[in-house]
């Protein structure tokens, strides 16, 4: 048991638990404190991969800012508690699972059974790569036109965002 | 030894649990956060494929998934928020006015 292997499966396995329950609480609350958890989960991942800088903004920006931005609309909103998932069990359900498993059943036939190319090998080359330097020099070099376009993009959310939220003011 | 595949084991079961939670969850921002997951399984694909190639570029489209998904999180909040204000609810069961 290697260290690389502990710590691979110690982090999948609170990926994969924090995410089933995140699904299948009744306080809309406590599925967002799951979800922060299988955020950190993943940042531990990028961090095993030699991703430092996606495993930072991971934590910046998805349990820091995305998932208060829910905890804020979930308080606005006073949300009480939903209907125990057991007593709807409409057909809806019983496909939308059914199909979740068929999805499921291609990726396994991807990943296990078809023969694949996936690059084989350890993390040498990844490990020279990830720092925030390599990123920045591809960044603001070969990819400038989608940074800017981000720029307008995140513009654009901010100005939709108030707009929608607004209350208006009717005469 | 942890190759490519274990990581996309992985990604592709969180996948698979981020759609159970869109299709079997009726509080809209359940369903927001389920969708939340499925990207962060993509991403995880994207940085282990950059990770073994050792080419930066999934890291960078990681980035910008990242962008993406603030933004579209807080449009797609603000119009919970403005549909509740007109229906008093988050069950997405009864949001059918365009029903036919």
């Amino acid at each position: 048991m290697t260290l690389e292997s502990i710590l691979f499966y110690g982090l999948a396995a609170m990926s994969v638990v924090s995410a089933i329950l995140m699904i299948t609480r009744r306080n809309p609350v406590t599925s967002v404190l799951f979800l922060i958890m299988n955020f950190f989960a993943l940042a531990g991942l990028y961090l095993t991969l030699q991703a430092q800088f996606i495993a930072v903004i991971q934590i910046f920006v998805y349990a820091g800012a995305i998932m208060v931005l829910f905890l804020f609309v979930i308080m606005l909103l006073n949300l009480g508690d939903d209907q125990k998932l057991t007593e709807v069990i409409s057909y809806k359900k019983i496909v939308g699972a059914a199909l979740a498993v068929g999805v499921l059943l291609e990726l396994i036939y991807i990943i296990g059974l078809a023969p694949s190319g996936l690059p084989a090998g350890n993390l040498d080359r990844g490990a020279a790569i990830g720092t925030v330097e390599v990123l920045g020099t591809k960044l603001f070099t070969q990819y400038l036109f989608p940074f800017e376009i981000t720029s307008i993009l995140l513009l654009v959310a901010i100005v939709g965002a108030v707009l929608l939220a607004k209350k208006k003011l009717d005469d | 030894m942890i190759t490519v595949e274990h990581y996309l084991w992985l990604s592709a079961i969180t996948f698979m649990i981020g759609v159970i939670g869109v299709v079997a969850r009726r509080n809209a921002i359940v369903v927001f956060m389920s969708i939340e997951l499925m990207l962060n399984s993509v991403n995880l694909s994207l940085v282990v494929f950059s990770a073994y190639l050792g080419d930066i570029t999934g890291q960078l489209l990681v980035f910008f998934v990242m962008t993406v998904a603030a933004a579209e999180a807080a449009v797609g909040l603000a119009i919970i928020i403005a549909l509740f204000r007109k229906k008093q609810t988050v069950n997405i069961d009864e949001i059918n006015i365009l029903k036919w």
